[in-house]
């Protein structure tokens, strides 16, 4: 990861848009998800409503977080598990590899986690001499490529199923078809055994509900449950944000998550998992480790990335975002990819990191108008943007740009002697009335695009003739 | 007909230096319709460049500038819904330390129409007379659209015209790739999305491409033009106002 960040976002994104593979992957995946999401809301009117209800619900438990979180570490310790606090990735690392240690545990099944991925957990459980095994589809296909995921519920997405079979054949020593059922079948069956073989299951939580101590996992595979149920240790790696007050809450959120993710009414599994295996009951495991994680969140509760807390992680953002679907996930450098994962990133690593990347939006607003629980993200980019001037982050020359403009579009006088400047210096470029090849700044709109003229008369300069009707 | 309406135009800073046959042909559309149109001078732009960018301080002052400008204004209309959300949306945030400008900033945004929803909601008219003849199909420029939550009034007003044929653009919805600087700061993910915009644009056989944004026509011009492309990229005010735009 580190070392694709030397290269500069531009050409990250340059390198993308070459890729045949990823823009065909990338093309098809992304339209299925926008198709199957409308789809979904069109045929559920409550849906609106319900997105306002949810915002609402994320709104007041951000009002109250610390009172959410000490119910659900309570209910939680009520139930026989165990809560560990981490500020920082490491200190999250940490806890999880101190259980292996003192446990014995030799390899770790992983259902898909994202709080997981923020903090580099595979690489340190690696390091630790633990196996981490991931039991998603999308993600243990990335995790046999030796990748990182590209998209925030669909980490594969920008592999073709003939790459996957391609990576299948030479990872696991076989002649398999490009054809997804019998790629599937091929997983499952090295996955069972290591469901079976594993000592600790690695989940994240989709939410976790503070009165009752339940942790929820959102799955389409049943992998959740296997990983939850199989190993004699389950640990949840959670971003504290992630807490809700009620069940009845989750019911709101269950409505509009699936459905904003991929169009279903409802994942295929929805695990509930309420404490370790109890007396007399013969499944689940022995012991439950719920990590409640900051990692820059909490900083963010009264910051001006508060919005972002509420993120349900579904994804619909990215699927929309014209630059996501034009670069895919790599691209952007970091774990969380597209609109919302450029304001992550900003809260996990701070602003300086997003530096590039806070301009890497057109600011259209399709992520606004599709994110279940309306977080304005184009609003908080600008915001970002505006973070980079005060903290003169962005780049000199930049800056004297932008205020030399302000001075023009504050007087009439400077902007009339812009345009009469243009006329003249444009001349030489004019080619059938079009400007095809400017020098310096204006060529990398000309590289690709004619520009029109500064006409012969601006409206301004019509306007007297105009006047009289 | 609408009478007694008096309206201000906004030219917008690429309207007025690179299409100025859009305000010409918005002040016609807006007489044919009995609207008394004037034009404050000393216009230049409305400061979302600085904004989007960042520079809000200095945004700021041009807004300012601009309220200042208008105060008198009965209404104005703008060929931009760009700019029109700016002003109607961002304008009084911008100017929220001074209560009297961020009062004048409010008054400015309820004033403040792009040209489709000021001739549909303001004047109350869905049908304008125009011998323009031809395909048409319409993008909707991100702003008007998602900023203003407007998609029918430029899609009522180009039906309506006798000797249009409008056809659906597929992903009409879908950015074209412009965002002002974004348009610079990235131009090969900008131009990739253009290029997916005008393959759908050529798709539908339209002659011509409206819009009701300066920026996603100069964008979506620049590209149909470098492709040597026979669509005629068109602001609907152009449409509308009829002749031989």
């Amino acid at each position: 990861m580190s070392e694709l960040l030397r290269t500069p976002f531009p050409e990250r994104a340059g390198a993308a848009l070459k890729d045949a593979f990823l823009q065909q992957a990338l093309t098809i995946a992304t339209t299925k998800f926008i198709d199957m999401r409308r789809a979904a809301f069109e045929g559920f009117p409550q849906g609106d409503a319900l997105r306002d209800r949810a915002r609402g619900i994320k709104e007041a438990t951000l009002q109250r977080l610390d009172h959410y979180l000490g119910q659900l570490a309570d209910n939680v310790e009520r139930l026989g598990g165990h809560v560990h606090w981490a500020g920082g990735a490491e200190e999250a690392r940490e806890i999880v590899l101190r259980l292996c240690r003192d446990r014995g545990v030799k390899m770790a099944v992983k259902s898909k986690s994202m709080a997981t991925e923020e903090i580099d957990l595979n690489e340190a459980l690696e390091a630790a001499g633990v196996t981490p095994i991931e039991t998603d589809l999308g993600e243990y296909i990335i995790q046999l490529a030796h990748e990182k995921p590209s998209h925030i519920i669909a980490p594969a997405i920008h592999k073709t199923k003939g790459q996957v079979a391609e990576l299948f054949s030479r990872a696991l020593d076989g002649n398999f078809a490009a054809d997804p059922e019998v790629l599937t079948a091929v997983a499952r069956k090295v996955l069972r055994q290591k469901f079976l073989q594993a000592d600790m299951g690695i989940t994240g939580a989709n939410f976790a509900v503070a009165d009752t101590g339940t942790l929820v996992l959102v799955t389409n595979e049943g992998n959740g449950r296997m990983v939850t149920s199989l190993p004699r240790i389950h640990v949840a790696v959670m971003g504290m944000e992630k807490v809700i007050p009620s069940m009845t809450d989750l019911m709101v959120f269950l409505a509009i998550l699936a459905r904003s993710a991929t169009g279903q009414k409802l994942s295929s599994y929805t695990t509930l998992v309420r404490g370790p295996r109890r007396l007399g009951e013969l499944e689940g495991p022995e012991e439950l480790h719920l990590i409640l994680m900051d990692n820059g969140r909490v900083r963010q509760v009264a910051g001006p990335l508060r919005e972002a807390l509420y993120c349900l992680r579904c994804g619909a953002c990215l699927n929309v975002c014209p630059v996501y679907r034009q670069i895919g996930g790599h691209a952007y450098g970091y774990t969380y990819p597209g609109p919302i994962g450029i304001l992550l990133t900003a809260m996990l690593k701070g602003d300086r990191s997003v530096k590039e990347l806070a301009h890497a939006s057109s600011l259209c607003g399709a992520c606004k108008d599709v994110c279940p629980v309306r977080i304005d993200i184009p609003r908080m980019l600008v915001e970002l943007r505006e973070g980079l001037d005060r903290g003169r982050i962005a780049p000199w020359s930049e800056r004297m740009v932008f205020r030399a403009a302000r001075r023009g579009m504050q007087s009439p006088a400077l902007f009339r002697l812009g345009a009469r400047l243009g006329r003249v210096l444009q001349r030489p470029f004019l080619r059938a009335g079009r400007l095809r090849r400017l020098p310096f700044f204006f060529g990398k709109w000309t590289a690709t695009r004619d520009l029109p003229p500064v006409a012969a008369r601006t409206f301004s300069e019509r306007w007297r003739e105009l006047e009289k009707p | 007909m609408a009478s007694d309406v008096k309206a201000s135009i906004m030219i917008t800073c690429l309207g007025d230096l690179f299409f100025p046959e859009v305000g010409v042909a918005m002040v016609t559309v807006l007489r044919r319709l009995g609207v008394a149109v004037d034009f404050p001078g000393g216009q230049t732009c409305c400061g979302m460049p600085l904004y989007n960018s960042g520079y809000h301080e200095e945004a700021a002052r041009v807004a300012e500038r601009t309220v200042r400008l208008f105060a008198a204004a009965e209404h104005v209309v703008v060929p931009s819904g760009s700019c029109a959300w700016m002003v109607k949306t961002e304008y009084p945030g911008l100017l929220k330390k001074d209560p009297a400008l961020k009062a004048a900033a409010e008054s400015l945004a309820a004033r403040t129409r792009e040209l489709s929803q000021f001739i549909v909601e303001v004047l109350g008219v869905t049908r304008v007379e125009s011998d323009f003849s031809g395909s048409v199909t319409y993008h909707d420029s991100c702003h008007l659209l998602r900023g203003l939550g407007e998609s029918r009034a430029p899609r009522t007003l180009l039906r309506n015209i006798a000797g249009v044929k409008l056809l659906e653009l597929p992903g009409a919805d879908e950015c074209c790739g412009f965002g002002g600087s974004f348009s610079v700061r990235l131009p090969e993910v900008s131009t990739a999305i253009l290029d997916k915009k005008l393959g759908n644009v050529e798709e539908t056989g339209a002659e011509c491409l409206a819009a009701c944004d300066a920026g996603c026509l100069m964008q979506m011009g620049g590209g149909l033009s470098r492709r040597a492309s026979r669509v005629r990229p068109l602001h609907l005010a152009q449409i509308l106002a009829g002749g031989r735009p």
